[in-house]
């Protein structure tokens, strides 16, 4: 795995051509990954936190992480969401250290400071001191030594939180059309949490956004994808962004197992290849129109699936330049049935850790950074699909990697 | 299976006692480590009886009744689509693996199966990098005699760490 590149160098300077070419330094430099996690994650973004479904009673809890910072979201007595970060105001502890739970409060296991739901500090022990011996000065305030609590948006089950004061409300964060790709997966039906896959992956997470972000590779290295039609170059496809160009969906149709004039360039299509057991990937229509895969990536931190009938959120969890966490949060709806409920399941097969598609991918991870690594002075060519961010009804672009550095250059100021 | 060969079963395995019993879920073991570590891949769908189940499952989903696996096979069908991924598909870092499989515990003896459970603990060798603990956890594992050989009716993998390290290819 790579050092993080902290070498002597001139000021940071984003090539001249613009985006489409970025500079391998934003992956491997270490004041640049603080800065991200200071102007990004901390900054005016809405970031991803967890779905209500998993905090669904008052006491409810659920670890999280904004950027690489430790929160917690909790459902209070009043049903509201909270969101505050996981570090007592008295001496820093992580003091929730469950995963997931209910709780009456939170006490810090150091000294014991206790902290309702909503994270307001309610008691602190020997206050007043011992016979008249130490304590808390006359003047210490509970008041002053809340949990640092957060903004939180919610948005039929997804929970969102930002340290940000100012920022638009969610609708507007996301606009009109990743709206709407939103509503399609998240459209108000109560979800059905079908479990948890995590992996730390070595590499930068901005090459996680680039891979959702990228689907001319799609065509190329998943033998899956490529074989059995499900995401591939000749299907009814389209790329969109929202007007900033910091978030993007990819959208696609399945298509059929059958060799055309264009997966001639697919060296990876396997005419062939039948699976053993069909069951796998047999797919169910649930979804209005054709379109049976969009791919949305949301600033700064999080990725919605759906592909055919398995769903999922997957988190990224940055740590450090050179690694992240993938959080994949698998979900289904509350009214599907036992077999839709195993339809999803099987198709999961195909995603996380061990996917029959993701495998490649965090392993390609891994390869750019290794080769990355050690030329932080060189850069990437984005020119697929020109050089703009413009929506196209075709995926042989880069141009939703090229709408996510144009944002990330305003945010970082580079 | 069919009624003649279940009965074969039954008697097959009433009629070993504990000692034989331990020994030959001892050496099941080692060739199953044996076959994903150094063996032929493509044989590992053979430690499977024809109906099947092996799943590979976070402890976290396994402990709060979730039921997403890591990797899940409903049939030898779905075996031998992994082999093929292994093989043909997926596309991975050159690797070496050590399925280190210990503390086998016989939990139940019944006419016509055995459940056992072992720890297992994989090391994971790559280029360029010193070897590491790639994973750990438990088996739990229904077990019955077909064709004359002890065979995984049911695999449940529990792996007790939640973060995999990048990508899990070789199933465990």
């Amino acid at each position: 795995m790579a050092e993080a590149h902290t070498g002597k160098r001139a000021e940071r300077r984003w090539p001249d051509a613009g985006i489409h070419r970025i500079p391998y330094w934003i992956y491997t430099d270490a004041e640049i990954y603080a800065r991200e996690q200071a102007r990004i994650f901390k900054g005016p973004s809405w970031n991803y936190v967890g779905l209500t479904a998993e905090v669904p009673v008052p006491g409810s809890f659920r670890r999280s992480f904004i950027g690489d910072i430790p929160v917690v979201l909790t459902r209070d007595g009043d049903g509201g969401l909270n969101v505050f970060v996981n570090k007592c105001a008295h001496r820093g502890v992580q003091f929730c250290q469950k995963q997931r739970g209910t709780a009456n409060e939170f006490i810090c296991p150091y000294h014991q400071w206790t902290y309702d739901l909503t994270g307001k500090l309610i008691g602190v022990p020997f206050r007043r001191g011992l016979k008249r011996q130490g304590g808390m000065p006359a003047a210490f305030d509970l008041d002053d030594h809340h949990l640092q609590r957060l903004r939180v948006a919610e948005r039929n089950g997804v929970v969102f939180a930002s340290f940000a004061d100012e920022l638009p409300p969610l609708e507007e964060y996301l606009g009109e059309s990743m709206l709407e790709y939103f509503d399609r997966l998240f459209d108000g039906r109560k979800l059905k949490i079908l479990g948890y896959q995590r992996q730390r992956i070595p590499s930068n997470w901005k090459l996680m956004f680039e891979n959702i972000k990228d689907p001319y590779h799609a065509s190329l290295l998943h033998v899956f994808l490529i074989t059995f039609g499900l995401f591939r170059a000749d299907n009814p496809s389209a790329v969109r962004l929202d007007e900033t160009g910091r978030h993007s969906a990819l959208i696609s149709a399945k298509g059929e197992q059958k060799a055309t004039s264009d997966t001639a360039e697919m060296g990876r299509f396997k005419a062939d290849m039948k699976l053993n057991d069909a069951k796998l990937l047999t797919p169910v229509k649930e979804f209005p129109g054709n379109t049976t895969v969009v791919m949305q990536t949301i600033w700064p931190n999080i990725i919605f699936q759906q592909q055919t009938n398995t769903l999922a959120t997957r988190h990224i969890v940055p740590r450090g330049p050179g690694a992240f966490d993938l959080h994949w949060t698998y979900f289904g709806y509350q009214d599907d049935d036992e077999e839709m409920t195993r339809i999803r399941l099987r198709q999961a097969n195909l995603m996380g850790p061990a996917g029959y598609v993701s495998i490649d991918d965090s392993e390609v991870m891994e390869f750019s950074q290794d080769g990355i690594a050690a030329f932080p002075d060189n850069e990437g060519v984005l020119e697929m699909g020109g050089y703009d961010t413009d929506d196209v009804d075709h995926i042989v672009t880069e141009s939703a990697i090229r709408g996510f550095y144009k944002y990330y250059r305003e945010a970082m100021d580079l | 299976m069919s009624r003649h060969s279940a009965t074969k079963t039954d008697t097959a395995l009433d009629r070993m006692d504990r000692l034989e019993l331990r020994l030959q879920l001892e050496e099941l073991y080692a060739e199953y480590a044996h076959c994903l570590d150094d063996g032929a891949i493509e044989h590992w769908p053979d430690f499977f009886a024809d109906a099947c189940s092996y799943m590979l499952i976070p402890r976290e989903n396994y402990d709060e009744g979730l039921p997403l696996a890591t990797i899940r096979c409903e049939s030898k069908g779905y075996l031998k689509d992994r082999v093929a991924a292994v093989q043909d598909t997926a596309l991975y870092a050159p690797l070496t693996l050590r399925h280190l499989i210990t503390g086998v515990r016989v939990t139940e003896i019944a006419a016509d199966h055995v459940k056992a459970e072992a720890n297992f603990a994989v090391l994971r060798t790559q280029v360029d990098e010193i070897t590491k603990v790639f994973l750990a956890g438990r088996y739990i594992d229904t077990i019955v005699f077909e064709d004359g050989q002890l065979r995984f009716k049911e695999k449940l993998a529990i792996h007790d760490s939640l973060l995999i390290p990048n990508s899990l290819v070789i199933p465990v």
